[in-house]
């Protein structure tokens, strides 16, 4: 009986996400549009997106190969089953054990990689100049991604993130400047990996400029929405991670009842609410920077979070 | 061990490290002497905390100089020098920013390495001081080798000194006399540094420190 509960609680967990990133994107673009004066597209207008992509054909290029089909569909894969370990609404969940902040820095790693080569696969132009600057991008952002796992693991004894977000909840945290500078140098890199404003303009298909949406260029139909619903559930993703290591508050234990799990939900969707209005505040605060000044505004996150793991160093040796 | 007081310590400590490596990204002169301010006022922080958790009153005298001098009277007058010169312009680094960044965060990790062994007899918390000034000490020195800018350079040479009193407030008694008599040959050292850029430029038309090893026959 435990366990079929327990698979439910993680299966609510795998639904939840999925159903609320289209919503979280939506939110911040209609935040977004309200900073400008605009009014902006319903909430539920990237569920609509989402519905229209599905039903529409493919238009496949003809030099495409099998890779081109497959990469959509491991991209989201590996998105939502990363999405799907990061504890949102309760810790010590049945999959637990399993999420690894190392190992959903590989998720991404992976998408990221398919994501790339099936930019190259076509052999247009825009996806050449797509992947390679993703790549340049990861390469920088992807480090600094690992240095701030590192501090939070030396910090907590441990990579697992349900773990980490009870140790946050504890009291033996104590000030620490490490999770000050890790805590920018993750939102420095998200803003990078979700190729948000200062690093890449989501809302644009300027051809100079684009970085995403130069790789997915050629993608159509059920394909495009794959990839649209990956970025909607990377964002998510992102979000809570942040919520669960710097703002474990209000999540359910295990096995506590289905209330707390429901005050879990609705601490969740509260902070949600809140990472949403502080993203668009911001991207609509800074312009965009140019893609050469890019390495130096990631490499700070990565100086950042080497920096928190030297400093985090002297206070564990001592 | 690692209550409280520690922790605030090694906050202060800590962001004095990120403030000196905030001083080697900074590539125009005005932003430069504000960060520069900042680290000053961090410093009179955390040697105000040394001095609430050692016990010693002198050391708020020194955080005051520091807040006062460091914080307040240099920056306004290295401003109105920039001013004066009218270089607030960008400043050309020798090197790029990455890679001095990069030898930045080595020069960190050094001094810890080097800090931690050799003081192993001391208190953590005299360790830990000691290590993050000695790398205070260290990018200071690196901001001077790595900037062309003579008014950068005398930057790269106060924070340095940052570091110095910083270790100065973590080893245990030290005399308020040394403290106050540092303090007055700093603020000399900055007079004196002040009449020479002035002279520097109206003889090379420029403060950048390159004319000078071409005017020593170093350079072709």
């Amino acid at each position: 009986m435990a366990v079929i509960a327990d698979w439910l609680v993680q299966g609510m967990q795998m639904a939840l996400v999925l159903i609320v990133a289209p919503l979280l994107t939506g939110l911040v673009r209609k935040i977004k549009a309200r900073l400008l004066r605009r009014q902006g597209p319903s909430l539920l207008q990237p569920y609509r997106d989402l519905h229209r992509l599905l039903r529409k054909e493919v238009v496949l290029a003809d030099n495409a190969s099998w890779l081109f089909r497959i990469a959509p569909y491991v991209v989201f894969t590996a998105i939502w089953v990363a999405a799907a370990l990061v504890p949102t609404f309760a810790t010590g969940l049945l999959f637990s054990w399993s999420a690894d902040l190392i190992a959903i820095v590989a998720l991404l790693g992976t998408a990221r990689f398919f994501l790339a080569l099936a930019g190259l696969d076509v052999g247009t132009s825009f996806g050449g100049i797509g992947s390679s600057r993703e790549m340049m991008i990861a390469s920088v952002a992807e480090p600094a991604l690992l240095m701030a796992a590192f501090t939070l693991s030396l910090l907590a004894g441990t990579t697992q993130l349900s773990a980490i977000a009870n140790f946050m909840l504890s009291q033996h945290v104590g000030l620490r400047i490490s999770l000050g500078l890790v805590f920018v140098a993750l939102l420095i890199a998200a803003l990078a990996e979700n190729a948000r404003i200062p690093v890449d303009n989501p809302a644009t298909h300027l051809e100079l400029t684009m970085v995403h949406e130069a790789m997915v260029l050629e993608y159509s139909g059920r394909h495009l929405a794959m990839i649209e619903g990956a970025a909607f559930v990377k964002l998510l993703l992102y979000a809570s991670l942040m919520a669960c290591v710097f703002a474990p508050f209000g999540m359910a234990a295990a096995g506590d009842g289905p209330l707390a799990y429901l005050a879990g939900i609705a601490a969740y969707l509260v902070k949600l609410l809140l990472a949403a209005v502080v993203l668009a505040v911001f991207e609509t605060s800074i312009a965009k920077m140019r893609v050469f000044r890019l390495p130096e505004f990631i490499g700070t996150a990565l100086m950042l979070g080497l920096l928190g793991t030297l400093l985090l160093f002297v206070t564990r040796s001592l | 061990m690692h209550g409280l007081a520690f922790d605030v310590a090694h906050l202060l400590s800590g962001s004095l490290v990120l403030i000196s490596l905030m001083l080697l990204y900074q590539d125009r002169l005005y932003s430069l002497l504000n960060i520069f301010a900042f680290h000053a006022v961090f410093l009179a922080f955390a040697v105000a905390w040394q001095a609430f958790i050692q016990g010693a009153p002198h050391l708020y005298v020194t955080a005051a100089i520091a807040l006062a001098f460091k914080g307040i009277v240099i920056p306004v007058s290295l401003h109105r020098m920039v001013q004066r010169l009218g270089i607030h312009r960008q400043i050309e680094t020798v090197v790029g920013i990455g890679p001095t960044m990069l030898f930045g965060i080595c020069l960190v990790a050094l001094s810890i390495m080097v800090m931690l062994p050799v003081t192993e007899q001391a208190d953590a918390l005299t360790q830990e001081d000691l290590a993050f000034a000695l790398s205070v000490v260290l990018l200071g020195l690196l901001m001077m080798v790595t900037r062309r800018n003579a008014v950068s350079q005398i930057v790269g040479f106060m924070s340095l000194e940052n570091g110095l009193i910083l270790a100065a407030a973590g080893a245990k008694g030290m005399p308020l006399v040394v403290e106050i008599s540092i303090a007055f040959s700093v603020l000399i050292a900055l007079i004196v540094i002040g009449i020479f850029l002035f002279r520097i430029r109206e003889r090379f038309d420029t403060v950048d420190v390159q004319v000078l090893d071409r005017f020593r026959g170093e350079q072709p």
